[in-house]
């Protein structure tokens, strides 16, 4: 008896069904777009998209969830979480800040040197956190929600302490263009954005550590059967998003040109919303960078479009909340149709 | 069938977990080409004996040889790295990843885009999962698919697939029928032929006596830890072989 010739093809639908599947997140930035630009037109005959100060705010506000989101992918594939990340990037802000004047007044640093000082300090500092949310979780089987729970106090008040309870104010204009200025037209915030995104994109698709870190999410006897380092991956997982909110934290500080604890404090929801609205499921497993990037976006259009309609700005929470959970639902719905299994 | 070496023997093992004798005085052959079933009820030893085989702990007495050298393998990473291939009934896939990224997880084949970047080379995993699963009569038209997609019977050939891959000599599957449907075990039934026609060993844990005799050339009978009888399946009976394993 031989096994009859037998594909998936009853449990899996077309290719092209598939990958508008995956694309739905940016389906529904599409829709979104289109509802504010046709309302801008009807109201006052402006263009909400094609006003090229909209959509460069719009860009600008999405820079650090994303960078944020970034990390938050990784690590949310893995089926973990990190908790920390926003008190991370105030910390990274916090020093970010006090580096740039430090260097400057004392060693007389010139401006440019001082700027790339302060951004490396502010990056470096928080492979702390991450280091240690990678060992809680990898060494000592702490929970992430737990583990990483307890950082966001640690980091919080770290952030707080180095900054005296104040906002750092920065002097210094190479700095200030990072945050504020413009290549081409381009904001530099939107450039240095787009590099990470590749090089995370490139890193989640194309690497063995991104191949591992979906293998991890789906199923731990898998990736331990492979022979694959769960413990080190792990630790790295938790590093590289810590080091995402580093440079969130330190392009902060060049954007408002102080460094502030608080500085991420509102972005970390932010950050696992744009994940989930992405595609990403949080039991693991799955999840893109492309979707995570249209997740981001998806939230900053919401919530500036809101404004810029003359919502009350608090409507921004109901409506991003709303998202969140129809994305999930949506998501559940997709894996029911699509034959996956549920997950277990 | 049982001319030349064998790959495996089990001569005289036996392993004690505190005062509890797991195993006592167990031998064995398995031969190439040759389907090895054991049988016995809950607590035998048949676990056990894989166990020691596979690398998850040492046995106490007696050798294990595998191609005529005895082995004491530290990890079952390192039995696998010998040619011992052990599919457990959770079959150890991811089920996001495809049938190539499965079978290559842990060491991903890499090419370089335009001769600089280095990326994974998702073409030759396609192609390596595509002929690997022809070899089992197992014709995959979605080779993107994640395992996922696949039935019960299907991912059983994913994880054995896996196993020829990378040359396993001896395939070790414990009750690899028992979440399946019927028409399922038939296809397992079928796989474990498929591997008996490849030259590998295969030794096959199942409470299921038909399948037993289906596919078994030898039925090796577990009892309270010992062996309690060997038969061919052409000269004995379903009857026989219940008596071996509950005594009398």
């Amino acid at each position: 008896m031989t096994i009859a010739a037998t594909s998936p093809s009853a449990a899996l639908p077309h290719p092209i069904i598939v990958w508008i599947a995956q694309l739905r997140a940016w389906v529904f930035l599409i829709i979104l777009v289109v509802f504010f630009e046709v309302w801008a037109r009807l109201s006052d005959g402006s263009s909400f998209i094609l006003n090229g100060y909209n959509l460069q705010s719009i860009l600008v506000f999405a820079t650090a969830p994303l960078l944020l989101a970034l990390g938050q992918t990784f690590v949310i594939i893995s089926s973990g979480i990190d908790l920390s990340l926003g008190f991370v990037m105030g910390l990274s802000s916090v020093i970010a800040a006090h580096a740039s004047n430090y260097f400057a007044a004392r060693w007389g640093f010139p401006p440019f040197a001082a700027m790339v000082a302060a951004i490396l300090s502010g990056t470096l500092v928080a492979l702390a956190p991450g280091l240690v949310n990678g060992l809680l979780i990898a060494r000592l089987q702490i929970p992430p929600f737990i583990g990483t729970l307890g950082m966001y106090g640690v980091a919080r008040g770290a952030a707080y302490l180095f900054a005296g309870g104040m906002t750092i104010a920065i002097d210094n204009e190479w700095y200030a263009a990072i945050g504020n200025g413009r290549i081409f037209g381009v904001p530099v915030l939107v450039i240095l954005t787009a590099i990470a995104c590749l090089v995370m994109h490139y890193l989640l698709s194309q690497t063995r550590f991104g191949q591992h870190t979906y293998a991890l999410g789906a199923s731990k006897a898998a990736a331990n059967r492979a022979g694959i380092d769960i413990k080190g991956l792990t630790v790295k997982l938790y590093l590289l998003s810590a080091v995402m909110a580093g440079i969130a934290g330190a392009l902060y500080t060049g954007r408002f040109t102080a460094g502030a604890a608080q500085a991420g404090e509102p972005l970390l929801l932010d950050s696992i919303a744009a994940v989930v609205i992405g595609g990403a499921s949080l039991f693991g497993g799955s999840g893109t960078i492309w979707g995570t990037i249209a997740g981001a976006l998806v939230i900053a259009v919401i919530q500036y479009g809101l404004v810029f309609i003359n919502v009350e700005p608090f409507w921004q929470f109901i409506a991003v909340g709303a998202v969140i959970i129809v994305s999930v639902l949506v998501d559940q719905t997709q894996r029911r149709l699509m034959g996956g299994r549920q997950v277990e | 069938m049982n001319d030349g070496e064998p790959i495996l023997s089990v001569r005289n093992v036996s392993k004690a977990f505190g005062a509890v004798q797991a195993l006592n005085r167990v031998s064995f052959d398995v031969f190439p080409g040759e389907v090895v079933a054991l049988a016995g009820d809950n607590g035998a030893g048949k676990s056990t004996i894989i166990k020691a085989i596979s690398g998850v702990f040492h046995h106490d007495e007696g050798d294990i040889l595998l191609g005529g050298k005895p082995i004491k393998f530290a990890t079952p990473h390192e039995a696998r790295a010998s040619g011992i291939e052990t599919i457990y009934q959770d079959l150890a896939l991811a089920d996001n990843l495809s049938i190539g990224e499965n079978i290559f997880l842990g060491r991903e084949p890499k090419r370089r885009l335009l001769g600089v970047l280095p990326i994974l080379d998702r073409t030759k995993m396609a192609v390596a999962a595509k002929e690997t699963m022809a070899s089992l009569d197992f014709h995959v038209t979605r080779l993107e698919a994640p395992v996922a997609a696949f039935s019960g019977g299907q991912r059983q050939a994913i994880a054995i697939g896996r196993a020829i891959f990378w040359n396993a000599r001896l395939v070790i599957m414990d009750e690899p029928t028992a979440a399946l449907g019927v028409p399922e075990q038939r296809r397992v039934l079928a796989l474990i032929k498929s591997l008996r026609g490849q030259g590998k060993g295969v030794i096959f844990i199942s409470h299921n006596l038909r399948d037993i005799f289906e596919v078994a050339d030898e039925i090796v009978v577990f009892r309270r830890g010992e062996n309690s009888g060997k038969r061919k399946p052409s000269q004995t009976t379903p009857d026989e072989i219940v008596k071996l394993m509950v005594g009398n």
